[in-house]
């Protein structure tokens, strides 16, 4: 078994709490082996990039380089797709451009960093799952079913684009699909829950301009929730922190700025695998979700 | 060389016969129009380098105008204006006032990254969105967006900490754009939030608000990176 560096990112130490907290329960439980990436930074979330596109490459290739210099790890396994993204993305650029890398390492030599070399991989919490447990490693460790709840699993746009940087994920059976993600839907339905037929799996939530063209947001969070209420979901599951952020903050806005209700409930996709494993809600950090689920997941013997 | 494009469409040179009959059959109405052509000789062919030369549309160059990226924008489905595969095309003929028409809407690209997912050159249009913005507010044609604030107050917390804290980011966002931050479904989405919360949580929340997260190791690394950014700001625009 692969021990790997955690890397949780601001948003899991912030406003992602919940997801934080429901992936060491879930990880604990499965013992599964992580370290915390020792002292990291900001991985410059979608924003830096606009400032400039080598400032996003250096962020993360100085994370990539704690692990393997500081800490003698060849695995990274970030739960964010914004994080995930942006170290591949780093993964990529440095192993195909020379330039790159050479400006990497020069930077990090003038700031007495640790410098990137490569000889390193980095996995999203949700692969890492599926390559240790499966979804029949899970099957034989449910202690509750999810009772057949019916849910769109929601991927976002970071986990599968561009699908360059991703070559993994279509390598054919048994791999991910930058095209049409799969791995959520295989643990889930594992766990005993209903997976609807979603359309919007890998559709834009409008998470970079979140607070900075929240109309277009609002917009594009309902187009989600309306298509996942279309299909029968009772619930989306999230893999990412600032597109369960976005989905909960512009749900409420819809409602409260246009009365557009919702009634679809947003959960961490390791708090629903949690639940299955017999962890307690509150370990889980559902009651610290904005959507509140507790009723429902109540009514449906769940918990 | 001038140039002759009849796809450069202005509504004003649609012309309609209301009224036309030939040869005794009625042929008037809207599927009898015509356009008249306009020749263009005010285009700038220094624009595209230009544009290059801003980190990330290095690729423009490439492209062969299939329309793949308007046709997969997640944008171009909220506003049909909203068009990557013609800005380019702009771009690449150096037709700088066609970029200056849409300036209010080229910065709402949300980086979602179909375009560049599904281009078959290699254009990445989403580096091109980023690297317009940019030209239109460092050329004065905008105001800076707030976009473009949310941005910078992501960036001044990464180069002094080495890490951001959000609820900082969303208080220095709002006041710095003249905003409210007690908008009401910010309000409700706090109580819902209060609804479970068990005391614990505040505390520690109040915490990370008061002593923002800090990477101890950050050093001198953020002043060796805006000193990169600067150096590579003035070399584009030098």
């Amino acid at each position: 078994m692969a021990k790997v560096a955690y890397y949780p990112g601001c948003a899991l130490e912030g406003t992602g709490g919940p997801y934080d907290r429901s992936t060491r329960a879930l990880v604990g439980e499965l013992n599964l082996e992580m370290e915390n990436l020792r002292d990291y930074n900001c991985c410059g979330a979608m924003e830096v990039k606009n400032v400039h596109p080598m400032l996003q490459t250096y962020l993360s290739a100085r994370n990539l380089a704690i692990a393997t210099e500081q800490m003698g790890f060849d695995t990274v396994m970030a739960p964010c797709n914004g994080c995930y993204h942006n170290l591949k993305k780093a993964e990529y650029e440095l192993a195909t451009s020379e330039e790159s890398l050479a400006t990497v390492q020069e930077l990090a030599k003038k700031a007495d960093d640790p410098v990137y070399n490569g000889n390193v991989r980095t996995i999203h919490l949700l692969e890492w799952l599926m390559e240790e447990v499966g979804p029949e490693g899970f099957k034989s460790r449910i202690k509750k079913s999810l009772n057949g709840i019916k849910i769109a699993n929601y991927y976002g746009c970071m986990y599968t684009r561009p699908r360059q940087i991703y070559p993994e994920k279509d390598a054919g059976p048994g791999s991910e699909s930058t095209y049409q993600p799969h791995f959520m839907d295989d643990l889930l339905s594992a766990a005993g829950a209903e997976n609807v037929d979603f359309p919007l799996k890998t559709a834009c939530c409008g998470g970079a301009h979140t607070l900075s063209d929240a109309d277009t947001s609002t917009q594009l969070v309902l187009n989600l929730l309306q298509a996942a209420e279309d299909s029968g979901a009772e619930v989306i599951a999230t893999e990412c922190p600032t597109c369960h952020s976005g989905l909960e903050m512009h749900q409420v806005r819809a409602e409260k700025t246009f009365g557009i209700k919702t009634n679809v409930k947003i959960i961490y996709f390791t708090q629903l695998l949690g639940l299955a494993m017999g962890l307690s809600p509150r370990k889980l950090g559902i009651h610290e979700n904005i959507s509140d689920s507790i009723d429902f997941l109540k009514q449906k013997s769940v918990i | 060389m001038a140039i002759h494009e009849k796809s450069l469409i202005d509504v004003d040179r649609l012309l309609t016969h209301d009224n036309l009959v030939i040869d005794g059959v009625d042929v008037s109405g809207h599927w009898n129009t015509m356009i008249t052509p306009r020749t263009l000789t005010d285009y700038d062919d220094s624009f595209e380098a230009k544009i290059q030369k801003i980190a990330g549309a290095e690729n423009v160059h490439r492209c062969w105008q299939c329309g793949s990226c308007t046709n997969s924008c997640t944008m171009y489905a909220q506003n049909v204006n909203f068009n990557p595969r013609y800005w380019i095309y702009a771009t690449r003929l150096g037709l700088k006032e066609e970029i200056i028409k849409d300036k209010d809407i080229i910065w709402q690209c949300v980086s979602c990254n179909k375009c560049t997912n599904i281009c078959p050159k290699d254009v990445k249009p989403e580096g091109v969105m980023k690297a317009l913005s940019h030209w239109l507010e460092e050329e004065g044609h905008t105001e800076e967006t707030h976009s473009t604030t949310f941005d910078y107050e992501f960036w001044d917390q990464i180069a002094k900490r080495g890490r951001i804290e959000d609820s900082a980011v969303l208080k220095n966002f709002f006041a710095k754009t003249g905003q409210a931050l007690a908008q009401d479904w910010l309000v409700e989405m706090v109580k819902r939030m209060m609804k479970h919360l068990p005391m614990t949580h505040l505390i520690h929340s109040a915490l990370h608000a008061v002593f923002p997260p800090k990477t101890k190791s950050w050093g001198k690394t953020g002043d060796v990176l805006k000193a990169y950014v600067k150096e590579q700001k003035e070399a584009a625009h030098g």
